[in-house]
């Protein structure tokens, strides 16, 4: 076998759009109408919808690859594509070895039958068969985590509990590819980690991942390289970082205020580095944020204040040039006022969003709010996840000679 | 399409778990357990025997054992022919979640369906052959006919239920079709009648591709006679061009269904 696990080439899906016949009553008046007008043709080409255009990509056998977009960029269709539930229009698709998607985990799921029922039945769709399911089946229920409940019908079951007897299910596949999309929201925080750390067991045994999602921290985190697409369009594809940082030029939010119904408009927000405008910086960096405010009515005690949230729009920074100790502003209609924030950015590999907010500070009212103003894409090193980067070090780091306690404790023991 | 039928045996595991869990979940589902079976044939017999004691009546004749054993005989295959259908009609509407969102040879819904039907008609087979040797229907060679006719039997349900599954993914109006056809189809097909009451016309009612199966199995069982052999021939090739036929045009569907459901 060769190394690569998947391949695309040139792919094409066409869909359309409008009303579909989907009874004969309505069909064949339809049929007998056609037969007797051409300008139902060239209305049908209208109609056509490509949903992907000439994507071609492969991956390796053993990698880990993103794929990333906005809504509606063709990321769904793809994984439809390539576990064969619909046929590309053009172009062709390969897969090597065992393929299980970690999409629709509880599809095959029927209510009626009791949770251990359709682990066979939800493992025989997945691919496996009878005797590897026999063999896996502890494992399975003590995965899920709900083996008191495992021979009731799952009619019963609560949305949480069908949820990870599905994954659990699915997650015990042993696939050489494994597609991976949003499943991780999946259940508590406790069942999460048992989830993403079967997820690197599995890469670890030597298969693919495919991984799509919109949360780009975790595709940072877990892709080295990824495909960024666009209405069906192949833009970049790539480094990770690279890519993501492509993405986030590309779709920075437009401030929607209409200005002149306003008496203090934000005008811009630019985050900078040493070297100019960027939305990628390298942790521990310095940035610089210019706010522009302008006001359109004569107005006094403004303050400019600044928010840095992390991609689930959690706050992480929060502070105003006022309560920095710069006091407020007082502006004239036409006049334009300038502020600068300089920060250093410590903070872990991920997502972030600069906010501003331009408000009175005697009376608290906000004039105009930017949210988010601009996005930027934090890398640090591979050792440091989470939010903040406190750049830690390990300073010691060896076996001490037994404590005379723990000596005791042994002795005890033995 | 050697391929393909590679991919579906492949797949057979899977075809029987899909054919355990209709049996199962329809078992659970009704109060009546095993009844449910049996209950479906039994009504079928009943009015059978009901009309065939109109027929009796009507040209002062005894209703005989044998008019009422051969209406039983061809009761049951056709209670299996029909429950077949009108479930394999509904597969892929009823899967649409595995339709739309797992890939798997989708072929293994209608089959699932015909193969649950033929547990029930096994269920109500075991009852029936009760049922005769009550009524001392003797035995003999000519009941080696019987694995030939039912296979036939099974093939043709095969056929036309893939090819209504697929039709009734795309036309939601297909499955009332049907209904219809499944309703009035008795009238058409000699379960409370036989051929041979029609004289010469009767040959006009044995191109239904179910009749000459439904007269061979009561010519065997009831008779002790073997089955007309040429229209046993014309009703085995119907079956085989049905499934054949059936399995081209919904592998002609299929790429389409996620898309069509």
């Amino acid at each position: 076998m060769s190394d690569v696990a998947l391949r695309m080439e040139h792919v094409y899906k066409k869909f359309r759009k409008g009303e579909v016949y989907n009874s004969l009553r309505d069909f064949l008046p339809a049929l007998t109408g056609k037969m007797f007008s051409q300008q139902e043709l060239s209305e049908r080409d209208k109609r056509d919808f490509w949903a992907l255009q000439d994507i071609s990509f492969e991956v390796k056998r053993g990698e880990s690859f993103g794929i990333i977009g906005p809504n509606g960029a063709g990321k769904s269709t793809i994984l439809k594509i390539l576990s064969r539930i619909m046929k590309p229009t053009k172009g062709s698709m390969l897969v090597n070895g065992r393929l299980s998607a970690l999409i629709e985990v509880s599809a095959g799921f029927h209510q009626d039958l009791t949770g251990r029922e359709n682990i066979y039945l939800n493992g025989t769709i997945l691919g496996m068969t009878r005797r590897e399911i026999d063999s896996k089946i502890d494992q399975i229920i003590d995965f899920s985590g709900i083996e008191e409940f495992i021979d009731t019908p799952v009619k019963r079951y609560s949305s949480g509990m069908y949820a990870r007897l599905g994954f659990s299910v699915a997650a015990h596949v042993n696939p050489d590819v494994l597609i991976v999309d949003e499943v991780l929201s999946v259940g508590d925080y406790v069942f999460q980690l048992k989830c993403l750390k079967r997820m690197k067991e599995v890469v670890s045994e030597g298969a693919s991942v495919l991984f799509v999602s919109h949360n780009l921290k975790s595709v940072a985190e877990f892709c080295p390289r990824t495909l960024l697409l666009e209405r069906g369009h192949k833009v970049a594809i790539g480094p990770t970082h690279e890519v993501i940082s492509s993405y986030l030029s590309r779709s920075r939010n437009k401030h929607s205020s209409a200005a002149d119904s306003r008496e203090v408009a934000i005008t811009n927000v630019a985050v900078r580095n040493h070297l100019g405008e960027c939305s990628r910086f390298q942790s521990g960096e310095q940035a610089w944020i210019d706010i522009e405010v302008t006001a359109y009515k004569p107005c006094s005690k403004l303050s400019v204040s600044l928010y840095l949230t992390d991609e689930k729009f959690e706050s992480i920074l929060d502070t105003s040039s006022e309560r920095l100790g710069h006091g407020s502003f007082s502006l004239e209609a036409g006049e334009v006022f300038n502020c600068t924030f300089e920060l250093c950015l410590n903070l872990a590999t991920g997502i972030f969003h600069v906010s501003s907010l331009v408000y009175r500070y005697d009376t608290q009212t906000t004039y105009d709010r930017w949210d988010p103003a601009a996005t930027i894409y934090l890398s640090s090193d591979e050792g440091i996840r989470g939010i903040v980067n406190c750049f830690p070090t390990v300073t010691r780091h060896g076996t001490t000679a037994k404590s005379p306690v723990s000596l005791a404790v042994l002795n005890k023991e033995t | 399409m050697r391929e393909e039928l590679k991919e579906l045996n492949k797949y057979r595991e899977l075809l029987m778990m899909i054919t355990y869990r209709d049996i199962k979940v329809r078992y659970k589902q009704s109060v009546m357990g095993f009844m449910w079976a049996v209950l479906m044939p039994i009504l079928i017999v009943m009015s059978g025997i009901v009309v065939r004691y109109a027929y009796a009546l009507a040209s002062h004749k005894p209703l005989g054992t044998e008019d009422i054993t051969s209406v039983a005989v061809k009761s049951l295959p056709w209670a299996f022919f029909v429950s077949s259908i009108r479930f394999s009609c509904l597969s892929l509407i009823n899967n649409k979640d595995l339709v739309t969102k797992i890939y798997f040879p989708k072929e293994i819904f209608p089959i699932s369906a015909v193969m649950a039907s033929l547990f029930d008609f096994l269920v109500a087979s075991c009852a029936l052959t009760i049922f005769l040797i009550a009524a001392r229907v003797g035995v003999g060679l000519n009941l080696l006919w019987i694995p030939l006719l039912l296979a036939t039997m099974v093939l043709t349900a095969i056929g036309i239920g893939m090819i209504v599954s697929a039709a009734s993914l795309f036309f939601r109006d297909v499955k009332f079709i049907v209904e219809v056809f499944l309703t009035f189809g008795i009238f058409f097909t000699p379960v409370f009648y036989d051929v041979g009451m029609f004289g010469d016309k009767g040959k006009w009612l044995l191109l239904n591709p179910v009749s000459p199966i439904l007269e061979g199995l009561s010519a065997c069982i009831v008779r002790h006679r073997p089955p007309d052999l040429a229209w046993l021939a014309y009703a085995l090739s119907f079956a085989l061009v049905s499934s054949l036929g059936g399995y081209v045009f919904f592998k002609h569907l299929e790429p389409a269904f996620a898309e069509s459901i």
